[in-house]
């Protein structure tokens, strides 16, 4: 049996390692990430069968799938990086869309594009606040006092009339539309007859106009967010301070010892992760028009940190294709909604045990995996030969 | 701030405190005792209790018994309820160890590794409390598509309706325990409920204390702590030991169940998250580690809860346990009377 794992673990890696790799490692072409990012874009209007949703308005669907990616690349930073296990994540969500809901609708009425850099900063903040003296507290540790600190944001914001208590922010405006009441111009949406396109004139998509109706501007928006973060997350990594992170993460002690200042950086990377999620939380609250302290839940923050460890903790693609599992998987399958959080949890304990690299693991895990097979394969050949 | 409703309760408050500081200490006793033993919180105990005083809600309607009672007529059932509660969370904790930290452990896994299997495993016992009406539901329609092809039907909904309903809710205890007054002095009253859970809570502490003095396994359960791999070359089997003391955490959850029941009278399916950080706050605050630590911690930690939130409002009240927990790691992350379960002080 136990071989039996073994193999099967080694023919996933192997079978997963080039799509890995074209992934997140070799250079591909620059027109074929173009035509792969125009794909994405375009997927509310092509509506693709099999993908689309049948239960579920797609565009919304894709929307709430782009924003958990967001969420995910800054919980990998946290977790899959610095090795921070944050169990409040969801605390900065919140406290990004409160922001954006105290700012643009509750207390003021600034406009969303001006407020959205606005409650970054003060999520940054908020990571700051709550990590500089969480830090230094021992890695098991800080699991627990970050969930306490996701509960204590809520409970916070349930109790303080000025940030609208228990009945939440209503009417949070939408960000200002381009060329409204029409917009710039129009895009038809595609209906499917089997396997034959047909264009769906009841249904078209005015150009950078947000509206309650129709979610795929509202999709363009976060996934122009998202790219912008994965471009400076990747520089950012690979940068000198990725590499401080994973030392820190690989031996805390150790990393010290080499001169990695590790306090600051795991506070860089707890803030950094906040930084991302408040964005997450501000496209949320601009989406949804209305927030209460409901809305952000403790078991969010372990789905969070579920999305990240099941899709590969420590490689931004692994932790996106997460997002998109913990977050598109239930809309697809209607039905299974409810039991999405006892599946997750199944999830997380399988797929700790078994493959705790997850299921698209970095690439110098990837590296470090082959190697350690490699020289076992070494090691049982000369005994073989020996004998 | 209201300080003169603090100072004109103080007496009331104090011994609601303790009661509440008594539960916590029992469940801040697992956390003391698996992190002893393997240096990792044990972060599905909190659920182990939650089913703990779910099995007590059961086992009542199984029995029928509800309507009104005072402790005395209750007595018989709640030392039933003991019974069944312990044997629920010591069984639910000894599969907590094997499904989600054996294997990990063995591998010597870096520990948030583990706490992340442990995450998964006290998501899967709350959601299946809070989906057990559609787990039901789903195991009723899998039988009648077996049984169905004999002409049979059976609907485990309706069969165990008391038990499923309203899954997400509040499930109260059917029966209702009044508390009576012993003694009263000015505008406090002791109640003999009050005393019972105290009492309790002390009488399970100083066994379990013992035990871990006096008994071979107790020995084992400090040698173990102490350096695990002495202790095998001594002859005791480390994973054996462990999961006896994951049984024991499993079984003081299952009392901790009983009193809760008592004190509050209803349960659901998510009490684990915040119950869950406020022990783990006791067993920190007294010293994580560290039996008698966790009985101060708790009882500490009850106290000022009650106060601060006789200062600051109830609505504060969880506030209070998180930045207390905070403030210790900060300034003394050892706790009061320091760690280790190793010692023979434990």
């Amino acid at each position: 049996m136990r071989k039996f794992r073994e193999r099967a673990g080694d023919w996933l890696d192997d079978k997963l390692t080039p799509v890995g790799a074209v992934l997140g490692r070799k250079p591909i072409k620059v027109p074929l990430i173009i035509l792969g990012v125009l794909l994405v874009y375009a997927l509310p209007i092509l509506n693709l069968p099999l993908i689309t949703t049948p239960d579920s308005d797609f565009p919304n669907v894709l929307f709430t799938v782009t924003v958990y990616a967001i969420v995910a690349v800054g919980l990998n930073i946290v977790t899959g990086y610095a090795g921070l296990l944050d169990l409040g994540y969801v605390g900065f969500y919140a406290a990004g869309a409160y922001t954006v809901g105290i700012l643009t609708a509750y207390h003021f009425a600034w406009p969303f594009l001006l407020v959205l850099p606005i409650a970054m900063g003060i999520t940054l903040l908020t990571g700051v606040l709550l990590g500089a003296p969480t830090l230094r507290v021992r890695g098991d540790y800080l699991a627990i006092v970050t969930m306490g600190f996701g509960e204590l944001i809520r409970i916070t914001i349930r109790n303080t009339a000025w940030l609208g208590g228990t009945g939440g922010i209503k009417a949070i405006p939408a960000p200002q539309s381009i060329g409204a009441p029409d917009g710039l111009f129009q895009i038809p949406h595609l209906a499917w007859d089997g396997l034959n396109p047909l264009i769906d004139l009841s249904r078209s998509t005015k150009f950078l106009v947000f509206g309650v109706l129709d979610a795929t501007p509202y999709f363009w928006l976060a996934l122009t967010a998202l790219i912008a973060v994965i471009f400076v997350e990747r520089l950012v990594k690979t940068s000198r301070v990725g590499r401080m992170w994973e030392a820190t993460r690989e031996d805390e002690d150790a990393a010290e010892i080499m001169g990695v200042a590790t306090f600051k950086f795991k506070l860089l990377a707890f803030a950094s992760g906040a930084f991302i999620g408040g964005l997450a939380g501000a496209l949320f609250a601009a989406k949804a028009g209305y927030i209460n302290p409901i809305s952000f839940p403790a078991n969010l923050s372990i789905l969070f940190v579920a999305a990240v460890v099941i899709g590969g903790s420590g490689n931004r693609w692994g932790a996106i294709i997460g997002a998109v599992i913990v977050a598109y998987l239930p809309e697809r399958f209607r039905e299974l909604e409810n039991w999405r959080l006892w599946f997750f949890g199944i999830a997380l304990v399988i797929i700790v045990s078994f493959r705790p690299q997850g299921l698209f693991p970095s690439y110098s895990q990837r590296k470090a995996r082959r190697a350690a097979r490699q020289s076992a394969r070494l090691d049982h050949s000369e005994v073989t030969a020996d004998v | 701030m209201d300080f003169e409703f603090l100072f004109n309760n103080i007496v009331e408050l104090t011994v609601t405190g303790l009661v509440l500081g008594s539960i916590y200490a029992l469940l801040a006793l697992g956390y003391t005792l698996v992190y002893g033993v393997l240096q990792l919180i044990n972060f599905a105990h909190a659920d182990v209790f939650m089913w703990g005083t779910f099995a007590v809600a059961w086992l009542f309607i199984l029995l029928g018994v509800h309507g009104n009672s005072d402790l005395a007529g209750a007595a018989p059932y709640l030392i039933l309820a003991l019974v069944v509660a312990a044997a629920t969370s010591g069984g639910l904790a000894m599969l907590v160890e094997r499904v989600a930290y054996r294997r990990l452990v063995r591998k010597r896994a870096l520990s948030y590794i583990i706490l992340i299997s442990a995450i998964g495993a006290s998501f899967v016992l709350s959601e299946t409390m809070g989906i057990r009406d559609l787990i039901v539901e789903f195991l009723s329609n899998a039988i009648n598509a077996v049984i169905g092809i004999f002409g049979g039907h059976v609907d485990l909904s309706e069969f165990f309706a008391d038990y499923i309903g309203r899954a997400r809710g509040i499930t109260t205890l059917p029966l209702t325990i009044k508390p009576t007054t012993v003694l009263s002095i000015g505008n406090f009253n002791l109640r003999d409920t009050d005393i019972t859970i105290i009492a309790a809570a002390l009488i399970m502490m100083v066994l379990l204390d013992q035990f871990i003095r006096r008994t071979r396994l107790g020995r084992e359960i400090r040698a173990v702590a102490q350096d695990p791999e002495a202790a095998a070359l001594m002859g005791s089997n480390a994973t054996n030991v462990v999961s006896k003391t994951f049984l024991i955490g499993g079984i003081m959850a299952g009392v901790a169940a009983v009193l809760y029941q008592i004190k509050v009278g209803s349960t659901s399916s998510s009490i684990g998250v915040v119950l869950g950080i406020k022990a783990f706050t006791a067993a920190v605050l007294g010293g994580i580690g560290n039996l008698r630590g966790a009985l101060l911690g708790g009882l500490l930690l009850g106290v000022t809860e009650n106060f601060g939130s006789a200062i600051f409002g109830t609505q504060w009240k969880d506030v209070v346990a998180f930045l207390l927990l905070v403030l210790i790691l900060l300034i003394r992350p050892t706790g009061l009377l320091g760690q280790t379960l190793g010692r023979a002080r434990a």
